[in-house]
């Protein structure tokens, strides 16, 4: 038997008191392709770093052996460390725009890698990048490699980290979150793209991803982490199909699927609702353009609506779409620059700030940021009774007894009231931010990407408590988000975003099960699938789909 | 490009004129006799009053300020005592001490100024930058923090302690420089070199400890980016990912800093000029507000606001340059 690409024994990464990685062992053959699956703090970025040996000088404890392509990672000096690394194990960063240079041009930046490793001229090396561009789908490589990285798109700037990984010609690549920055409609482009470079140079791959949708579209194996340590290895079709560890199992409940109905459950839908009080809140031919003259950018274009009380109307698009400038629109923190609004039969899009006043607490927003949309320097409880306080509330006792009500309703423990953000972790910190939305009695929430910055787990719970809410209070909820697989599980109505317009716009199971638009069709074969085997039938469906 | 020129050429004509029109307002409210100033204090009321007549002095601050723009667009004629003399666009004015025409003395005066300002710019860059390399590269060492605690030093020590420091070590202890003096580049360049490099020097040890510092923290958070590790990654040595990566980071920052810096040592290399007996534009500035030489003070502060002005607007042209996501406008 021949030993392994990579054998990774016993391995542990401490960054002070924290152990990120804790007695990790592994192998991965020639060829082969590993995925390492896992949540925020699972370990996984860290034990991908520690296989080109990335944690020195960076003040965290690595023990344990890591040995790849001949190379013990521990052991080798300075020199050997480098000649592994990118000439024999290559990583692909996770962040597409922060991981070049932004000052030197795309070709030059892949050609000094190149000439690290082999003694060419600068010509060749230049030559050698335009290669490695064009392999991986940059049109026009000659001149798009003088190009700044600035100039790229997100996911011509991921292929020229993966053209960059190719250069030298790797044993192994090291992918690290490599789409998880990137539209999905991207993401299945260069998911394909590292699945055909492997079949063609027979290189091997470890993906790291939070997704398991994207292991299973790319690997063969398995291995899924869970506090440092391994849960489960396996084949993929094993692994994701019949997982034997109870943590996979709960981590894949988690995972929203494109291809499932929303749990079932007592959901008053928008029918039960509307008939008697007329739509909730109403956009006829919405506009909002940007800038003046030649720059000028229509971010909305001519989107018409309706939200009924108690219903979920999913928004659904991919970036710059234009969805969270409708969103903002809809709750009037950006003036429309055309159209009309109408909230209960009223016309709000033309009112000034003053007569629109008395309905601003009745339109809320619930941010994607839960870090940055909370003031740091102030309680949780503070910020939770700043729409209180807004509303002209000033008796202390009353104030407090409302906080730790809403803070209870979102599932938090109200004697937290006097704690600040950092001390709650991400889901908490958008449950506050959910409370403080609350704290207005809002008859309309809209909410801008809630749950993309949330792990799966934590995702399934805030999802479950929006719908909890809603059928609670029987408020009109508008759910926007990128992430199709999510909007299916909220929303009773789906409306698909491109460019400012609707294209489609329907029952969430009508839009999801028979789509009528080209763009839906191609979203939705994006989408990545739990399950390997169907991968590659809907990789083919996907090339036929980019032909047509 | 061509529109961003023009608009910086509006704005710095704007900015020019409002400091010509805020230095008429301050004078005409300050304390002091300007005639009997400038006739001296030997001077008769009449002799004053004769030169208040002379010089206009009893117009209105107004019609002095009118006075003042029309011999910049169109030249103005003085009466002398004895005859007019006539001073041809652009004109700023006369000495009121000297009889002197600014534009005259200005020009007399840049050269030695440029000469220190120039040379002394050159050392304190190569001098900055470099240390700040050195102390990145060095990082965690002693040299580092050698490196550190020097350029604090730098920065604390007063122009005049370290001139002349080094005037009494290298001309009077040492005797390996003569004392400095200023030779005209065109008369002699060696000596003209050999002269200022004493100036040079000192203020390029304390400008750079600045830059130094500069550099050496926008290296560091440059290193600290994703791309630095993206080639770290991929096997590129140290002194690339310093040399070309993080020096790169610092370049903006450090172009930002000299440009404000350089302008403003025109009107503001006073001590150094002070201390070594140098005839440039800061001793003549410092000189004509004590006797309340209008002219020659707006005269001054239009030429060391002309050079702010253009260093600024050269530095965000650089900048573009250096950067290519910054877009002029």
């Amino acid at each position: 038997m021949t030993t392994p690409l990579v054998q990774v024994e016993d391995l542990t990464v401490d960054f002070g008191d924290v152990r990120a990685v804790d007695g990790l062992s592994f192998t991965l053959e020639a060829g082969a392709a590993l995925g390492v699956v896992g949540e925020s703090g699972s370990g996984k970025s860290a034990s991908a770093s520690a296989l080109l040996g990335l944690h020195r000088g960076t003040g965290a404890r690595v023990t344990g052996t890591v040995r790849v392509a001949g190379t013990d990672v521990g052991a080798a000096d300075e020199a050997e460390l480098r000649a592994l690394r990118g000439a024999k194990a290559a990583m692909v960063f996770q962040d597409p725009l922060s991981s070049l240079d932004p000052y030197y041009t795309v070709g030059d930046q892949i050609a000094e890698v190149y000439r690290v490793h082999n003694r060419v001229s600068r010509r060749a090396a230049r030559a050698r990048a335009v290669e490695v561009l064009d392999r991986v789908g940059i049109p026009d490589a000659v001149r798009r490699s003088r190009s700044r990285p600035h100039e790229f798109s997100g996911g011509m700037r991921q292929r020229a980290l993966i053209a960059m990984a190719l250069a030298c010609e790797p044993r192994l690549i090291v992918a690290d979150e490599p789409t998880t920055a990137l539209d999905v409609t991207v993401q299945a482009q260069i998911l394909d793209l590292l699945h055909d470079l492997r079949r063609e140079t027979g290189t091997a791959l470890l993906l790291v991803t939070h997704d398991v949708g994207v292991a299973a579209e790319s690997v063969d194996e398995v291995l899924v982490m869970q506090h440092g340590r391994a849960v489960e290895r396996g084949p993929a079709v094993e692994v994701l199909g019949a997982p034997r560890q109870p943590y996979t199992r709960e981590l894949l409940a988690s995972v929203p699927r494109v291809d499932a109905r929303r749990p079932a459950g007592p959901v008053p839908g928008p029918r039960a609702a509307a008939p008697e009080t007329g739509p909730l809140l109403e956009a006829l031919g919405l506009r909002r353009e940007f800038g003046r003259g030649s720059s000028r950018v229509t971010a909305v274009d001519d989107v018409s609506l309706t939200v009924h009380a108690g219903e979920t109307l999913g928004i659904v698009g991919e970036s710059g779409s234009g969805k969270t400038t409708l969103g903002r629109m809809l709750v009037r923190l950006d003036d429309p620059t055309g159209g009309r609004l109408r909230y209960g039969g009223r016309e709000i899009g033309s009112l000034p700030e003053k007569a629109f006043r008395p309905f601003r607490r009745e339109l809320q927003m619930v941010f994607q940021d839960p870090v940055a949309s909370l003031n740091p320097r102030r309680s949780v409880g503070e910020s939770v009774a700043d729409p209180l306080r807004a509303a002209g509330e000033t008796d202390e006792t009353r104030i407090r007894d409302r906080v730790s009500g809403l803070l209870e309703r979102v599932g938090l423990d109200a004697g937290r009231y006097e704690r600040y953000p950092h001390e709650f972790s991400g889901g908490q910190r958008q449950r506050i931010g959910i409370a403080r939305v609350l704290a207005a009695d809002p008859k309309l929430i809209v909410c801008d990407e809630p749950v993309s910055a949330l792990d799966v787990t934590t995702q399934a719970q805030v999802i479950a408590l929006l719908g909890e809410l809603q059928r609670e209070l029987g408020i009109g909820l508008v759910f926007i988000a990128h992430d199709l697989a999510v909007v299916r599980q909220v929303s009773d109505r789906v409306a698909v975003m491109r460019q400012g317009r609707i294209v489609e716009q329907g029952a969430v199971d009508e839009v999801y099960g028979s789509p009528q638009d080209a763009y839906t069709k191609q979203l939705l074969a994006a989408v990545p699938t739990l399950d390997p085997a169907r991968a590659a039938a809907r990789r083919a469906a996907r090339s036929e789909l980019a032909v047509a | 490009m061509t529109g961003f020129l023009l608009r910086r050429l509006g704005g710095a004509v704007f900015v020019l004129l409002s400091l010509t029109v805020i230095l008429y307002a301050v004078f005409y409210v300050a304390p002091g006799d300007v005639a009997q100033i400038a006739c001296g204090p030997r001077c008769s009321p009449a002799q004053v009053a004769q030169v208040t007549e002379q010089l206009r002095l009893d117009d209105p601050v107004y019609t002095q300020y009118g006075h003042f723009l029309q011999g910049i667009v169109a030249g103005r004629d003085f009466s002398t005592g004895t005859g007019v003399d006539h001073c041809s666009a652009p004109c700023l004015g006369v000495s009121y001490q000297s009889d002197q025409q600014v534009m005259r003395l200005i020009l007399t005066k840049l050269p030695v100024t440029g000469s220190l300002v120039v040379g002394a710019f050159v050392c304190w860059i190569l001098l900055g930058v470099g240390t700040g390399v050195l102390s990145v590269w060095r990082r965690g060492r002693i040299t580092e923090r050698l490196l550190t605690w020097l350029t604090l030093a730098g920065t604390a020590t007063p122009v005049f302690v370290i001139g002349l420091l080094l005037i009494i070590v290298f001309c009077s202890t040492l005797q390996w420089l003569p004392s400095p003096t200023y030779v005209p580049f065109t008369e002699d360049p060696e000596q003209w070199a050999w002269g200022l490099l004493l100036p040079w020097v000192s203020l390029a040890l304390i400008e750079s400890a600045k830059y130094a510092r500069l550099t050496r923290s926008s290296m560091l958070e440059t290193l600290a980016e994703d791309h630095v590790r993206t080639f770290r990654a991929y096997g590129v040595g140290e002194r690339a990912v310093i040399g070309r990566h993080a020096l790169r980071g610092a370049v903006a920052p450090v172009i930002a800093l000299s440009a404000l810096d350089f302008g403003s040592m025109f009107g503001g290399a006073v001590l150094t000029e002070s201390l070594f007996g140098i005839p440039g534009l800061g001793r003549e500035l410092v000189h004509a507000v004590k006797v309340v030489d209008l002219p020659v003070v707006v005269g001054m502060v239009l030429v060391t606001g002309f050079f702010v002005v253009l260093a600024n607007a050269v530095a965000d042209m650089l900048y573009a340059l250096a950067d290519r996501r910054v877009v002029l406008s």
